[in-house]
């Protein structure tokens, strides 16, 4: 049998499965659930403060999560490490992968670098904004929401695949909208 | 951060850098650190995020709610149904993801994995944050308030054992799992990437 570490794609089933089993040892050993966009606040603020550390304070958002706690604490330390762990998944795999202007992108838009950074950080401006007046994203909400069966995140989950899909629609739509 | 030290202790970190390490591995092995993968998902083409969503939700919460009926957890961590919020975050939230391409773990987790406009993203995620703590106030007043049920789930509201709930969801992506690999098997070829 093939050594499973260098095979490069596993079956979604199997995955979504780990992804499962990582929740049962966070809830069983953490007391945590998987999350990831808090740390973005904590990131934001604590470069604010480099310049604006009154400033910072004094907002009640901030203030909850940066005064009198550490700013790198367990879920700012996961998300760091989902970027090493990702890396060593590729670097296992054996696939060698470095993507400036996807495919798919490029067909619609063009293979313009400076196009696809600025839409790559204005969608990220967007996405954060959004997960934090929801108060989660796709692993605080919708996977570790999911699971618990919360009513704000079978919400948050709907709204965004209604609108993930009507966006990218209507972003790929026509012309230059090949499959890829 | 003020006034307290910047790290959490040494066991905690190690805690979420290992709980990280193994997230970014799975998330990069289903191919959910892919652009193509992501949008292709939006666009109805490759189901492959919402299986890997679906199946760590049912696999999740069957264990999850065995763990808290067997005194093994003692509570769950379910966020505030804050519901005018939830859903209208929710839908900005697809919106900039489906420019983006990425949702914020995927986004990290693919710039491990070598996508350098992912790089971008993030840059935007934390800017974004920022973008939201100043107008947080404005939104605690006037959005937040709005439909306010507290920590609801779904069998608290309905009176219904979660077990109801797992297994209707159990069902229902079973049956559609096995539709969606029948379809993908009779198209021409599956989607790529």
């Amino acid at each position: 049998m093939r050594n499973p570490l260098r095979i490069p794609r596993w079956s979604p089933y199997v995955v979504g499965a780990g992804i499962g089993m990582l929740s049962w040892a966070t809830f069983l050993f953490m007391d945590k659930a998987l999350g990831a966009s808090t740390s973005f606040v904590q990131a934001s603020g604590a470069a604010l403060s480099v310049v604006a550390p009154e400033h910072v304070k004094a907002n009640p958002y901030y203030a909850r999560l940066l005064v009198g706690r550490p700013v790198v604490e367990w879920q700012m330390a996961l998300v760091l490490m989902l970027a090493v762990g990702a890396f060593l998944s590729a670097r296992l795999s054996g696939v060698r992968f470095v993507e400036h202007v996807p495919d798919l992108w490029a067909r619609r838009f063009g293979p313009s670098r400076a196009k696809r950074y600025t839409f790559a950080f204005l969608g990220g401006v967007v996405l954060l904004f959004g997960a934090r007046l929801a108060d989660g994203c796709t692993s605080g909400h919708a996977i570790s929401g999911g699971l618990q069966l919360a009513v704000s995140s079978w919400v948050f989950l709907i709204a965004m695949f209604v609108s993930g899909v009507a966006v990218a629609t209507l972003m790929f739509r026509g012309k230059g909208a090949n499959r890829v | 951060m003020f006034d307290t030290p910047y790290f959490a202790s040494l066991s905690t970190l190690a805690l979420g850098a290992v709980t990280g390490l193994v997230f970014g591995f799975l998330l990069q092995r289903g191919g959910a650190t892919r652009y193509t993968v992501i949008l292709n998902q939006f666009l109805l083409r490759d189901f492959t995020v919402l299986k890997i969503m679906l199946t760590g939700m049912i696999v999740g919460g069957v264990g999850v709610y065995a763990m808290l009926q067997l005194g093994m957890i003692e509570h769950l961590h379910v966020k505030g149904a804050t519901l005018l919020a939830n859903a209208l975050g929710g839908l900005i939230f697809g919106a900039g993801m489906a420019i983006a391409g990425y949702c914020p773990g995927s986004g990290v987790a693919a710039i491990g994995d070598g996508s350098r406009h992912a790089i971008f993203s993030v840059l935007g995620m934390i800017v974004g944050a920022g973008v939201y703590a100043e107008t947080q106030p404005w939104m605690a007043k006037h959005v937040l308030p709005v439909l306010d049920e507290g920590r609801i789930t779904l069998s608290s509201a309905t009176g219904l054992s979660p077990w109801w709930f797992m297994i209707a969801m159990a069902v229902v992506a079973a049956a559609g799992f096995v539709a969606l690999e029948r379809w993908e098997r009779t198209r021409h070829a599956p989607a790529a990437t």
